[in-house]
């Protein structure tokens, strides 16, 4: 799914890197610990958490995530913006909850690829 | 090839940035994209441990045509029961630490899935030297 196609769904404000929308990602993972993260995503997902600090941003470069979302309608700080445009990431935001954030974009057709089986 | 990187302690603005400059610097040299995000997962998890519970600490790269060595070491509380701290899910990290996205106690977890060899090496009050060994051409999975 491209990443304009998620903003339309979750009806969101981009940040950063409006210019990369037709970026494509396989999945979405939605997570607020880091570790889980890093334990579960493979290939090039869409991030959605409710975390908003720097730490989130430097876990998704590490990860090769370029797209980033906070959910429940958070407002990231113009240092957070800067640190984004800087990495060259997607930054957006939508009001929906976490729950609403995930089910929509999985009722429009993102699915679990590139996601590690969970044991 | 030898580099020597601090990792400060609770300092979040600094946390991170020895694992992303690695990462930077393999890629730099042509390391296989795959192998690059396993050694950076590995050492971010590590450094984060020195971070957040080592009381800061040093993490040293050498790197030979056949293996990435990385060696984190602290002089913190040192972990009194490994096989325990292993166990995914297993975190004595505060509620604070928590809130911002650490302590879910999967960082011993990830550093053994990506690293090809993990070596732990941890005395009471003395300290933790974790060795993560990569390596370069052996085809992984
Ligand atoms: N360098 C270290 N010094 C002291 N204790 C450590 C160190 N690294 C890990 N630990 C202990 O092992 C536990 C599990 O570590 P980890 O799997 O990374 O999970 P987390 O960091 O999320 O708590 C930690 O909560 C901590 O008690
Ligand atoms: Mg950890």
């Amino acid at each position: 799914m491209k990443v304009s196609e998620i903003v339309e769904v979750l009806s969101a404000r981009v940040y950063a890197g409006e210019d990369q929308l037709d970026l494509d990602v396989q999945s979405a993972c939605g997570a607020d610990l880091m570790s889980d993260v890093m334990a579960f995503v493979k290939e090039s997902v869409v991030l959605l958490t409710g975390l908003m600090n720097p730490q989130v941003l430097r876990t998704a470069d590490l990860m090769d995530i370029k797209a980033i979302v906070f959910v429940r309608g958070k407002v990231p700080s113009s240092d957070l913006v800067q640190i984004a445009k800087d990495s060259g990431m997607i930054l957006l935001t939508t009001k929906y909850s976490m729950f609403l954030a995930c089910g929509r974009l999985y009722e429009a057709g993102l699915h679990g690829g590139g996601i590690r089986e969970i044991a | 090839m030898k580099l020597s990187l601090s990792i400060p302690w609770m300092d979040f603005s600094a946390a991170g940035k020895a694992s992303a400059e690695v990462k930077k610097l393999l890629a730099r040299l042509g390391i296989e994209q795959g192998l690059v995000k396993r050694i950076a997962i590995a050492m971010y998890e590590g450094e984060m441990n020195i971070a957040i519970h080592g009381g800061g600490g040093t993490a040293d790269i050498e790197l030979t045509p056949d293996l990435v060595d990385i060696y984190l070491r602290d002089h913190g509380p040192g972990i009194p029961d490994i096989g325990l701290a292993m166990t995914e899910g297993y975190s004595t990290a505060s509620e604070e630490i928590r809130n911002m996205g650490f302590g879910a106690g999967m960082g011993l977890p990830n550093m053994k899935r990506n690293a090809d060899e993990l070596y732990i090496e941890s005395v009471v009050n003395q300290g933790t030297t974790v060795h993560l060994v990569f390596h370069l051409n052996r085809k992984q999975e």
